[in-house]
């Protein structure tokens, strides 16, 4: 009844992208990190091997998988570097997600086949300025003139924004107000480089730093009519959905993480010598990296449940919040752990330990804080 | 349209520590993860561009155990059309010679095959020969150390790189090439590769299948033998030169003690 063994295809896959990650990602993505600076290269490389076309159908370029090989995927890049990690999650299932569902033919045929083979990226905008948790209170508005929506607002931390191959970007925005005071919020794709959108330089950011994140700007854009995705007035429906499928890939991400920490220390502690011994040999270290594989492994049972859920056609809200909450605490206690192992070498951006404890953090932030999966569990079990 | 069979080995991965068993010094399988030779990713690449430009087939060809079936699907999924795979428990400990009589036997198979592409070497057993010793045996030309090919319709053109310098070599078809480290930057295997080698044909022989005598190959049966083996002794601590003023000196003396200058 129960058999959490991957199958071919996916250990394959798995497989694959953990030797890309070792061999072309390690070595180089620490220098990237240092200098802030987007690895097109390697995002190329990643297109080149179909990772932004996992989810999607052949028909526009994907790969015919679905969304637990993304996470397979993530989950292994992840466990050598997040940044590469978070410019596929938000690409797939930000960027292209929401047209690939809830999109008219024509959209999916203009769009997607240069997202799915990472030619191009596409960004998904909903948090502002003033702020992400509470979705519903938007300020971004459009209003239709003519045959064209009026964009105005702002948009905050919005990642692969303004990268040189974004190609667009899906924001949230007002587009009416019902009687009964709520706002009816519709999602509009606004190409880079449409006049009075405005990219604003990269944020000094404490981790990802090597992804792209960037604060938006929206001065009377005009984009046509038929840039709605879905109808008008669906836009929270839609990334309440968009966001339950991407709280199972960023707890995918966070897996990874949280084992390549495991990884990490187990180099280390064979190596390393305090007081005349290897430091692996001291109980209390022992302990600390058996801890840390015990919260990888439950995060990533909690990843498969939810995704078997998601794949099965079924209600996953819950399963999905749970996962999110629980591997980014894993992923920010191993990291908190492993720094710790480490030493004073912890703390160097050479090793990437110290990497890992600065790009742990957000995990508990984006895509719902953990306060937001709290309250979303507490909802699904009907308190609150 | 080029026939091409690309020869393919599973080797223990280089990452991994390897080991040869203690009772007959041949492989042990077990000690480490099993992966497709990085040399051979690049003999599959170099088919695969060839194929890719000017149309043709490419089948892999590989001598192995059964788990070698995953370094099969491997090249497979990288986008060859179909595998010949000899397995035979009479194969265990074959050394070069009768590897190579085994390859040609199963390329023989391979109707009207064009050209094979092995790699220069493979990482595990490190002897260089098959590819020359499979062009003997087939009685084509042997292009070996290749870091660049070019196809013209039935002329080979291929750049050999020793340590002497580049060689320029032609010849016609049906050849032999063996690709070196620099030939190409091989590809990693799509999802939709992935899951289309599923379905392509994998043709399992045994020596038998191919007219060849069990009692011709083997360990029990091979030219050479390892009489002993040891692991590599474990990394010494290096010798710590202080510079006083003459630190240049001492290391070109050291250098060239050891034959290093
Ligand atoms: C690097 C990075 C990349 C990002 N990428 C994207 C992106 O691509 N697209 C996008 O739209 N957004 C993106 N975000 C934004 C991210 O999703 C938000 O930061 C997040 O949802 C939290 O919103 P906020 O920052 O406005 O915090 P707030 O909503 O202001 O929350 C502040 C604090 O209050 C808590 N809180 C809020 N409401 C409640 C409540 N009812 N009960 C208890 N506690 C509460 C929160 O949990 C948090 O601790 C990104 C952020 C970062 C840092």
């Amino acid at each position: 009844m129960i058999d959490l063994r991957l199958d071919e295809e996916h250990e394959a896959l798995r497989k694959t992208v953990q030797e890309f990650a070792r061999d072309e990602v390690a070595p180089v993505i620490g220098d990237f990190y240092e200098r802030e600076e987007f690895p097109y290269e390697i995002v190329a490389k990643m297109g080149r091997m179909g990772l932004f076309g996992l989810p999607f159908s052949e028909e526009y370029g994907g790969m015919g998988g679905d969304y637990f090989a993304l996470c397979l995927a993530l989950e292994e890049l992840a466990r050598v570097d997040s940044s590469v990690a978070i410019t596929l999650e938000a690409g797939v299932s930000l960027g292209a997600m929401p047209i690939y569902r809830f999109g008219t033919a024509e959209q999916k045929q203009r769009w997607l086949p240069r997202l799915t083979t990472g030619e191009q990226l596409g960004a998904f905008g909903l948090t502002e300025p003033g702020g992400g948790s509470d979705a519903g209170a938007t300020r971004t508005t459009a209003k239709l003139d003519g045959d064209h929506w009026v964009i105005n607002g702002s948009k905050a931390f919005i990642t692969n924004s303004g990268t040189d191959i974004t190609e667009l970007v899906t924001v949230t925005a007002v587009t009416d107000v019902k009687p009964n005071g709520r706002k009816e919020i519709t999602a509009i794709v606004i190409p880079s480089g449409t006049s009075g959108f405005t990219v604003s330089k990269k944020y000094s950011k404490v981790g990802w730093n090597a992804s792209d994140t960037r604060e938006l700007a929206f001065a009377d854009v005009r984009v046509p009519a038929e840039n709605i995705i879905g109808e008008q007035g669906r836009g929270y429906a839609q990334f309440l959905s968009i966001l339950d499928e991407g709280r199972v890939a960023i707890a995918a991400l966070s897996v990874g993480l949280a084992q390549g920490c495991v990884d990490e220390c187990l180099r280390y502690v064979g190596e390393r010598e305090a007081f005349g011994h290897k430091i692996g040999t001291y109980q209390a270290i022992q302990f600390k990296i058996a801890d840390m594989e015990v919260r990888a492994h439950t995060a990533r049972l909690a990843y498969y449940a939810a995704a078997a859920k998601m794949l099965r056609g079924e209600p996953f809200k819950r399963e999905a919040a749970i996962a999110k909450l629980v591997s980014s605490n894993a992923a920010m206690d191993n990291a908190r752990e492993a720094t710790q192992i480490f030493g004073g070498y912890g703390f160097m951006n050479e090793f990437p330990v110290g990497r890992f404890y600065r790009d742990a953090k957000i995990l508990e932030i984006g895509e719902g804080t953990s306060e937001v999966q709290r309250m979303l569990i507490a909802r699904e079990l009907g308190v609150g | 349209m080029p026939n091409i069979v690309v020869l393919v080995k599973q080797v223990p991965d280089t990452y991994s520590e390897r080991k040869l068993a203690e009772s007959d010094h041949t492989l042990d399988r077990d000690s480490a993860d099993a992966v497709l030779d990085e040399i051979n990713e690049r003999a599959v690449e170099e088919a695969l561009l060839l194929k890719e430009a000017q149309g043709g087939e490419v089948t892999v060809v590989s001598v192995g155990p059964d788990r070698a079936t995953d370094a099969i699907r491997k090249a497979l999924s990288m986008g060859a059309d179909k595998a010949v795979h000899v397995s035979d428990e009479a194969l265990r400990g074959s050394d070069v010679l009768q590897t190579a009589k085994v390859l040609a036997a199963a390329v023989g198979k391979v109707e009207g095959y064009d050209l094979v592409i092995a790699g220069n070497e493979a990482s595990d057993g490190q002897a260089g020969a098959v590819p020359a010793i499979l062009a003997e045996l087939l009685g084509v030309p042997q292009l070996t150390h290749a870091r660049k090919v070019e196809l013209d319709g039935t002329t080979l053109k291929v750049e050999r790189e020793s340590e002497e310098g580049i060689t320029r070599l032609e010849a016609s078809l049906p050849a032999v090439v063996s690709v070196g480290e620099k030939i190409n930057e091989p590809r990693y295997p799509s999802f939709k590769g992935i899951m289309a080698a599923k379905k392509k044909p994998v043709e399992t022989l045994t020596v038998a299948d191919l007219g060849i005598d069990a009692g011709e190959v083997g360990l029990g049966n091979a030219w050479t033998s390892v009489l002993e083996a040891a692991p590599k002794p474990p990394r010494t601590a290096g010798q710590r030169v202080t510079d006083e003023g003459d630190g240049g000196s001492k290391v070109a003396e050291y250098l060239v003690a050891q034959k290093l200058i």
